[in-house]
């Protein structure tokens, strides 16, 4: 991690960066799965993986209805109040 | 007594977290592990944390976490060491070199710091603690120790680590937005996506790099120089500080960019029309007095090209500045048809010593020990005017009028804007080979040699640019004989003396719209 200082008048924000890795999970793991073919064979082999290394950690599955429409608010704020990080299966 | 130091919470090697103040009596130690003095005093804590730690807190505080497991091993401590390997204790802290040893009496009074081991001090020391807590002296072989031996400098003064440490300390100076970059992401690339580079790489602007460069002028860091067009953003002393390192700086430099900046973004110099012209026009910096040879800029060979960090990176500064926080970007608020290497960069000093004639921040008003920069609108440049074969001084300054007249467009006369000329040594030579050439009388001459009729200003089928053919059939022949030099007056023709010793080849910078109605030349003393 290298932090510099904004040369700009600051009126655009910068991009989001990836959050520090700490190397531990704290809450709920949500796997997404958007639907596309054999996502949820990824998701299966990711969940697996996971539970191994993250025996303490609680992991849920998500679906949404198709990949070809935005996420429903419903289930974007479902996933957001139960889980602490999402892992989401983007392509086929 | 002095006031008691800052309030700290550090943990110790067996993970306990300790703060100060502790509630009771304490001596605090600030050592590093290879320091010979540290481990001389060691083992005197080590007696005195015996003596006293039923009534008092003994500890030391090590200047990184392995180190302190060495002075432990090394010596078999069992008073707590605490890991101050961030340093951010030490730094709050405010001593120069370590054994450094504060004394917090029963008042809550702190004694003045001891750094180093003087005897004589710590046994005064050692006999007035036991005497305030009323506990026998420590066990402590006195005689076997040496009168005196020197600290060793603080870990946090370590110039690679301070900048770092103040950058990131409470009552940093420091205001700006920080960015993280992550560690998967190749900075220089990250500073390119983000538009903040002129095609050029950058350095990367840290915290530690910006607090070095800030300590280049006494300006408080969150002074506004000045406000940059096109966005009207505030420059802080800090964001120009910021954007100099970018450019490649060294802090001494500072100033210049400050000064600079002030003359572009006044309502004179029109920075957002000169940003914004179709003609690609660009301030050329020139530096005068005393800073030239204190920063080490270039006014004699190359003095305008590559090659010289100060002149290449005060004139990049400017122009990050301006892309960054004014926001002026190519295809943005700049509209420049073709733009200019100058665009990058253009900025040198004034060859004064090799001048016969006032230098230009004289000419302009200021003290010849006052140091100078001026900005100059400009859309070319540098010009060469070649010529190796006159001798005579009027041959040499019609020379450097013809040279001049080129500007814009040949046939285009009586112009009402401005040029830079920059001698060269060896033209000076010629032109005063029979005495003095004043400045005036080169401006004359140039007027005179580029004197014209009218009517080779007429549009023709060579050039349809010009006075209009339609007004010059209403002019008479005597009016169309009227001699019309280059320049609308000869006050637009600026002089300067600058170039390598070997070499009869002036130059000239030619401007932009001169006046109200576009940029006037601006000069700025230097604040150093």
């Amino acid at each position: 991690m290298t932090t510099i200082l904004d040369p700009t008048d600051e009126r655009v924000p910068v991009e989001r960066q990836i959050t520090p890795r700490t190397g531990s999970i704290p809450g709920v793991i949500g796997l997404l799965d958007i639907s596309k073919p054999r996502g949820n064979v990824l998701l299966d082999e990711l969940e697996r993986l996971l539970a191994a290394r993250f025996p303490d950690n609680e992991i849920r599955r998500y679906a949404k209805p198709t990949f070809t429409k935005p996420c429903p608010t419903d289930l974007r704020l479902k996933i957001k109040a139960e889980c602490s990080v999402l892992v989401e299966a983007l392509a086929d | 007594m002095t006031d008691t130091p800052p309030a700290f919470t550090l943990q110790d090697l067996k993970g306990v977290t300790r703060s100060f103040p502790t509630g009771r009596p304490s001596l605090i130690c600030f050592a590093k592990e290879d320091c010979a003095t540290c481990n001389l005093v060691a083992p005197l804590l080590e007696a005195f944390h015996q003596a006293w730690g039923e009534h008092a807190d003994v500890w030391m505080v090590a200047q990184a976490r392995d180190g302190a497991e060495i002075l432990r091993d090394r010596h078999g401590l069992t008073l707590p060491i605490l890991d101050d390997g961030a340093l951010r204790t030490s730094l709050a802290w405010d001593f120069e070199s370590v054994p450094a040893v504060f004394w917090t009496g029963t008042e809550g009074a702190t004694a003045p710091v001891m750094e180093g081991f003087v005897k004589a001090e710590w046994q005064a020391l050692s006999a007035h603690i036991s005497d305030a807590l009323g506990t026998p002296a420590p066990q402590v072989d006195w005689a076997g120790l040496p009168d005196w031996r020197p600290g060793c400098g603080s870990k946090h003064l370590d110039p690679d680590i301070h900048d770092r440490l103040v950058a990131e300390a409470e009552g940093s100076p420091i205001r700006a937005r920080r960015i993280e970059i992550a560690g998967s992401d190749d900075i220089d690339e990250f500073m390119f996506d983000q538009g903040f580079s002129d095609g050029l790489p950058l350095v990367p602007p840290t915290p530690e790099r910006v607090i070095r460069m800030l300590a280049g002028t006494t300006r408080d860091p969150q002074d506004i120089v000045a406000i940059v067009p096109p966005n009207m953003a505030p420059a802080t002393v800090e964001k120009v500080a910021i954007n100099a390192v970018m450019a490649g700086c060294r802090p001494e430099y500072l100033p210049v960019v400050i000064a600079a900046l002030e003359a572009v973004c006044t309502d004179e110099f029109n920075m957002h029309g000169v940003n914004a012209t179709t003609m690609g026009a660009s301030p050329v910096l020139v530096v005068n007095g005393p800073i030239r040879h204190r920063i080490g800029m270039n006014m004699k060979l190359a003095a305008l090209g590559a090659g010289n960090r100060a002149n290449a990176t005060i004139g990049r500064a400017l122009r990050l500045v301006v892309r960054n926080l004014g926001g002026a970007r190519p295809g943005g608020v700049d509209r420049s048809t073709l733009s200019s290497p100058m665009k990058f960069t253009m900025c040198f000093a004034e060859w004064e010593e090799g001048s016969p004639w006032d230098p230009l921040h004289v000419e302009r008003g200021f003290q010849r020990e006052d140091s100078v920069v001026t900005a100059f609108a400009m859309t070319s440049g540098p010009v060469q005017i070649v010529d190796q074969e006159s001798r005579r001084p009027d041959q040499i300054a019609g020379t450097l009028g013809l040279g001049l007249e080129g500007m814009f467009l040949p046939k285009i006369h009586r112009m009402p804007v401005d040029a830079l000329l920059v001698v060269c040594p060896e033209h000076i030579n010629t032109l005063t080979v029979d005495g003095a050439y004043p400045k005036d009388r080169l401006r004359a001459r140039i007027q005179e040699v580029t004197s014209r009729p009218l009517r080779e200003m007429v549009s023709n089928d060579v050039s349809g640019a010009g006075i209009p053919a339609a007004s010059a059939a209403k002019m008479t022949a005597e009016m169309l004989a009227t001699p019309a030099p280059k320049f609308a007056d000869g006050r637009y023709i600026h002089i300067v003396v600058a170039g390598s010793e070997a070499g009869k080849f002036s130059a000239a910078f030619h401007g932009w719209v001169t006046g109200a109605m576009g940029s006037t030349v601006v000069s700025r003393k230097i604040d150093c």
